[in-house]
């Protein structure tokens, strides 16, 4: 309900408002006067923060489970900013521009953070603080790699000083299509292994007792974060925070089995994106504030309480 | 080892190796910077270099090397410095290898601070200022926030991290608020960079080294008796409180006036106290060792920016990039060690 309510504000506000009444109507019929609006510029919009937000919802979970680590979160342990790193590299290298090379040089930048943070963080278990440290360095150096990068290309820079950010601004139907089939598949990879990482926070032994096998769960769990992070980044740019406070609201629904995590995070997720995006469209009027801004300013208070309160972090 | 004493119950241990090594970073600092003087559209030799320096050069040299080279290099000098001290400082505050300014929110206030003036526009006096000024109150916020009896490691480190991720939220928002020529000069300041630097970008740094250098350095044996932990340390005579939150200050101040005179440059308060204590092969914290070695690396790393590479890079490039390689090797190793 709430995400179907979200859904409906993010197609009604913007610079040209339309009363949430007349959105189904806009939608639907062709000749009203903000079909236009609604389907061209809207409408992708809405799904693009969908679908992102569920991306970036469940590669959260999936990652706080996967190194046992209620810090982990995509954007925190670089794999964003690596999927950012890729692309700007092939930005300034090969003159890429948008489509569907940028989602693949994003996955391979994710790919290869998220196997190194996994190489770091996982396994034997690190303290959430210390993987957090190590994910933070990760992302100075990425960042700074990034910014040398848009220092020596200035229409590289132009462009993509607005997508480091994180915004929806750019979507278009084009964009969403090419994100959606990456992104389906690592929803369905990360809801297939739900099981088996349930099994797996027992330790590894009484996992395979159980009948999962410890080897390929992990791998498909990296393969479902690589596709989700790096998809949702290659769209919207790198955005924090959503995949790390999600799943500690949702797990005070749910409880901590990942067979219900997981779906309610890909629900609420979105619900926070576009919230936010709603947010940033409303104080920005009548302009907007970029979603990564939000979600930056609105996640950081929420990440230092959680910090803050927690036991086991502090520790 | 050798021990200095005096007769008022001061005394000073010296290691030999400690005392080396430091030799040889400034002897290689003062050539790399007698190099780095000569070097430019009107070629000096050393020799000359030296003697203008001394007082004995022609009108023009002494106008080239005063005026338009010897502050660019002071600069250099006096920024890494002030990183690899501050770095130092901050590994032992947070007793992790990884604990940088870098890393936990202090360089991103100080860009913060930067950007807001770059978007409202205002002269490079203005911001500089207002860059120290958000390098400070970054400091003072993220104290405050951590503060809960005292400041400990890690309440440190994770409320440094969530702070500067909000910042770097902020500072991309205010590199997409200004026209494309205020961002590139906004990207260049960003990357931290030495060009045209003249005596009044260096002066406020100086001042503060100047003061903070040998108060940093009085409270070193302090610092290292909190390395046996907390308790030990106020039962050997330590105010552990008063003495954190004094090294944070100081290493801020630091921080936030090198940002000012030369935007923040990348990963020299990481990689300056690995590379000392590596080199002194000294246990624990090692604070002048930390500072030699990080002016040697900026001013270095000016040089190879300069020559070795095309086009004229800012030093935040290749600092940037050897500090983003050296980290992943250390995250390599840490892991492999068990430390992580």
């Amino acid at each position: 309900m709430a995400l179907l309510a979200v859904a409906v504000l993010s197609i009604a506000v913007g610079a040209k408002p339309i009363p949430p009444s007349d959105v189904w109507h806009a939608l639907t019929d062709r000749d009203a006067a903000e079909y236009t609006v609604v389907r061209q510029l809207r409408l992708p919009r809405t799904l693009l923060g969908l679908l992102a937000g569920a991306a970036l919802g469940v590669a959260g979970a999936a990652m706080q489970a996967l190194t046992r680590n209620p810090l982990a979160d995509p954007g925190l342990l670089g794999i964003n900013a690596g999927a950012a790193a890729a692309i700007a590299t092939a930005t300034a290298l090969f003159g890429l521009r948008g489509g569907t090379g940028q989602v693949w040089f994003a996955l391979l930048g994710a790919a290869v953070v998220t196997v190194g943070v996994y190489a770091v963080g996982g396994g034997r278990a690190a303290t959430p603080a210390r993987l957090a440290l190590a994910g933070a360095a990760l992302n100075a150096a990425l960042y700074s790699y990034v910014s040398a990068v848009m220092l020596l290309d200035a229409a590289g820079l132009e462009r993509l000083r607005f997508w480091t950010v994180g915004s929806l601004a750019s979507a278009d139907t084009g964009t969403v299509l090419r994100v959606l089939p990456f992104i389906a598949v690592g929803l369905l990879v990360a809801l297939a292994a739900a099981r088996p990482l349930n099994a797996l926070a027992l330790g590894d032994d009484a996992a395979q007792a159980l009948g999962a096998r410890p080897a390929v769960a992990r791998a498909g769990v990296i393969i479902a974060i690589t596709l989700l992070c790096g998809a949702a980044t290659a769209a919207c740019g790198p955005i924090v925070f959503v995949g790390l406070l999600v799943p500690h609201l949702v797990r005070a629904l749910t409880g901590p089995d990942l067979r219900w995590l997981l779906p309610y995070c890909a629900l609420l997720a979105p619900v926070l994106l576009l919230g936010s995006d709603v947010l940033g469209r409303v104080l920005g009027r009548p302009g907007e504030l970029q979603v990564g801004l939000i979600t930056a300013v609105v996640g950081g208070p929420l990440f230092l309480a959680l910090v803050l309160r927690t036991r086991t972090i502090r520790s | 080892m050798i021990v200095i004493r005096t007769p008022a119950r001061l005394s000073v241990r010296l290691r030999p190796r400690v005392l080396a090594v430091g030799t040889v970073c400034l002897l290689l600092t003062v050539g790399v910077g007698v190099l780095a003087i000569g070097h430019g559209e009107y070629p000096m030799s050393p020799t000359d270099v030296l003697r203008t320096l001394t007082g004995g050069g022609s009108p023009a040299e002494e106008f080239i090397v005063t005026q338009l080279r010897l502050p660019r290099l002071v600069t250099g000098l006096a920024v890494g410095t002030a990183l690899g001290l501050a770095g130092a400082v901050f590994q032992a505050l947070v007793r992790n290898p990884l604990g940088s300014p870098d890393v936990l929110g202090f360089t991103q206030g100080a860009a913060t601070g930067a950007l807001v003036v770059v978007a409202v526009g205002g002269s490079s006096a203005a911001l500089a200022g207002s860059a120290a000024l958000g390098g400070v109150v970054t400091g003072l916020l993220i104290y405050l926030i951590a503060w809960r009896r005292g400041v400990h490691g890690y309440r440190l480190v994770l409320v440094g991290i969530g702070m500067s991720a909000i910042l770097t939220g902020v500072n991309g928002y205010l590199m997409t608020r200004v026209p494309l020529m205020s961002a590139s000069r906004a990207m260049l300041w960003l990357t931290g960079s030495l060009d045209g630097r003249g005596w009044s970008d260096a002066a406020p740094l100086l001042a503060a080294l100047a003061v903070l250098v040998p108060a940093l350095l009085a409270c070193a044996p302090a610092l290292r008796m909190t390395e046996l932990g907390d308790d030990a340390a106020s039962g050997l005579g330590v105010s552990v409180h008063r003495l954190r939150l004094l090294l944070l200050a100081g290493a801020v101040l630091l921080v936030a006036l090198s940002a000012a005179a030369a935007g923040p440059v990348p990963f020299v308060a990481l990689t300056a106290p690995h590379l000392a204590r590596r080199l002194t092969r000294s246990p624990g914290v090692t604070l002048l060792p930390a500072a030699v070695v990080g002016a040697l690396i900026t001013v270095v790393a000016d040089q190879v920016a300069l020559r070795a590479l095309p086009g004229q890079l800012p030093v935040g490039v290749v600092t940037g990039v050897i500090g983003g390689g050296y980290l992943v090797w250390l995250l390599a190793t840490e892991r492999r060690a068990g430390r992580l």
